[in-house]
């Protein structure tokens, strides 16, 4: 696979500490005020959708319709802050977070110790075994997922939140493990020929050693499986039924099905429901950006 | 275990202690993955040979005739298509647009970081709210692009209504919301050209374009191949976007393999119905996985 790394994307997207020599723009064949122009054309397509989101939700129901535009006439801060003081708000963002967390403490529990094997051990079958593992990767919910509907039902998890949890583990397992083992192979063999003769175990050298020299890929994995829990939206529409248990996801689908034409109610529960995440985004970059590129470059 | 023998440790005991730590390190990862993503695939082939609605066992075995229903499925037949004009769009618009983002930001001029933030922002959220904010801005009634066609003198617009635009209007949204995660794929790429050839094609006299179409070009094309293989599996999974935005209205023209999925078998418990469009699914993305393996991915 392509050997781009986390740090690449570091440099890549600007925050990493390697210094480029200032040079001209060699690569770039518009420079000047035409690339300005365009970048901002762009830009402004990207941005516009989500100004109007969030403003819109400061309007009136008539304002939207006489004033689409502008900035509000009058800054209606009732619809934010009925959404803000509603339980309703609060408890998905809840459900999304224990869902994700879990998911998260789970995916690295499970997959780093098997990455490990996968790595520094050797035993009869590891070929194939782990060439098992990577089926995976190609393979998205959905074309498991009416067998995996029942399955969930079968085992009693159907309107659990175990029932979302547990299989997004599993569906988290290729690329973790495949990150995690590049990783740790790329520790000095050095380190670990020593630690066996000094008689420190495998299973010692996996937690004294490999987890704390690993952070940077464990933060990687933490950070995919965070993301594709948070936004999960189709695995939780088959499993949960109960409305207290929604994550963000339907809960926001279930608010757009009840206030339908409502807008500006839609757009500050829009607005409220992703900035979590847009929060989260601009706090760090970094590591979502470098995470999410290198994981799919990787995997 | 004494010191002295972990001194003359063989290699047999090494690799007893490993097999051992195996037998612990192995099974959890093992047999959460076999139990929730292998098993269900498999499932899915078996339940496709019956008509099922999901209570008790599958009995009523049927063949392929949830297949033939499949394949004359007018509906999914539809869905197929606008599977494969994500494709066309993903190597036709967003592909040349993320290339074209990617170079005009790769170098550390004005700008440039806080626009790699910008274009990436998108690609954060979840398609259940991209498609729900886009739903608002194709609305006929408040919606801002009926309104700027308002003021420069059309009628209300409601693209999402329309059988012939409604799904032009998704295909938007998947331009708008991927061709950021595209564009730092390729200015990744970037960094990992050797700027010298930059340098010497300046000094024999090579243009801006002949630059970026000899040397910018070649260099990316693994990132390209990349790009294009997460065109093809986002294409093969896309869901989330079509509930929130067009629900696979109107009259079922914007539906994609995976909606149908959801609303014609999971919607309508019919259970083995359903699976065969897993099982095309799944071999579909066997097909993408090994043609990536074994052609595009050949020289690296």
């Amino acid at each position: 696979m392509t050997e781009a790394t986390a740090t690449d994307i570091g440099a890549a997207i600007g925050v990493s500490s390697r210094s480029e020599r200032p040079s001209t723009p060699l690569s770039t064949p518009i420079g000047g005020l035409p690339r300005l122009l365009i970048l901002f054309f762009v830009g402004a397509l990207v941005i516009v959708p989500l100004l109007a989101t969030a403003l819109g939700g400061f309007k009136g129901l008539g304002e939207l319709r006489t004033n689409p535009f502008g900035l509000p006439v009058v800054w209606q801060w009732e619809n934010y802050w009925g959404i803000l003081a509603s339980s309703r708000y609060w408890r998905i963002l809840g459900n999304s977070l224990y869902i994700s967390a879990l998911t998260v403490v789970l995916t690295l529990a499970v997959a780093a110790p098997a990455a490990f094997a996968f790595a520094h051990l050797r035993f009869f079958g590891q070929r194939y075994l782990f060439n098992y593992f990577i089926l995976g990767l190609t393979f998205p919910f959905a074309t498991a997922i009416l067998p995996l509907f029942i399955k969930v039902r079968d085992l009693g998890l159907l309107d659990t939140h175990w029932g979302i949890i547990l299989p997004q583990v599993a569906f988290s397992q290729a690329v973790s493990i495949l990150l995690m083992r590049n990783a740790f192979r790329q520790l000095p063999t050095e380190l670990l020929d020593s630690a066996l003769v000094d008689g420190c175990g495998y299973v010692r050298f996996f937690f004294w050693i490999t987890l704390p020299l690993s952070r940077p890929i464990l933060a990687t994995v933490a950070v995919i499986s965070f993301v594709v829990s948070w936004n999960n939206f189709l695995l939780p529409l088959v499993v949960i039924n109960t409305g207290r248990k929604y994550p963000w996801t339907l809960g926001l689908m279930d608010y757009q099905g009840e206030f339908m034409v409502e807008w500006q109610l839609i757009l500050a529960f829009i607005t409220l429901t992703i900035l979590p995440a847009i929060l989260m985004f601009v706090l760090a970059q970094r590591y979502i950006v470098s995470g999410l590129t290198a994981g799919a470059v990787k995997g | 275990m004494a010191l002295s023998t972990a001194l003359f440790q063989s290699r047999a005991n090494n690799v007893r202690g490993g097999l051992l730590t195996a037998l612990i390190f192995l099974p959890p990862a093992l047999v959460l993955f076999t139990l929730f993503v292998i098993l269900p695939i498999g499932e899915a082939a078996w339940y496709g040979f019956y008509n099922w609605n999901g209570l008790a066992t599958p009995e009523n075995f049927v063949g392929f005739e949830n297949y033939t229903q499949l394949i004359g499925n007018k509906v999914f037949g539809r869905a197929f298509i606008n599977n494969l004009l994500i494709i066309v769009v993903s190597l036709t618009v967003q592909l040349p647009l993320a290339l074209a983002m990617a170079v005009l930001l790769a170098d550390r001029l004005f700008g440039a970081v806080a626009f790699r933030m910008l274009f990436f922002l998108p690609y954060i959220l979840a398609d259940v709210a991209a498609g729900l904010i886009w739903r608002f801005m194709f609305d006929g009634d408040y919606g801002l692009i009926s309104k700027v066609w308002q003021a420069l003198g059309g009628d209300p617009l409601y693209i999402l209504a329309d059988r012939d635009w409604a799904y032009v209007a998704v295909l938007t949204v998947i331009v708008w919301k991927y061709f950021g995660f595209h564009m730092m794929l390729y200015i990744a790429g970037l960094q990992n050209i050797d700027r010298n050839l930059y340098e010497a094609a300046a000094i024999d006299g090579a243009s801006g374009w002949q630059r970026f179409r000899f040397i910018t070009v070649p260099g990316l094309s693994p990132m390209i191949r990349l790009s294009v293989f997460f065109s093809l599996l986002g294409s093969l999974q896309f869901f989330d976007m079509i509930v929130s935005l067009t629900g696979g209205g109107p009259l079922n023209t914007t539906h994609t393999m995976v909606s149908f999925l959801y609303y014609f078998g999971i919607g309508r418990m019919r259970v083995g119905f359903g699976s065969t469009v897993g099982v095309v699914l799944f071999i579909l993305c066997v097909v993408v996985a090994f043609t990536y393996k074994r052609f595009l991915m050949r020289d690296d």
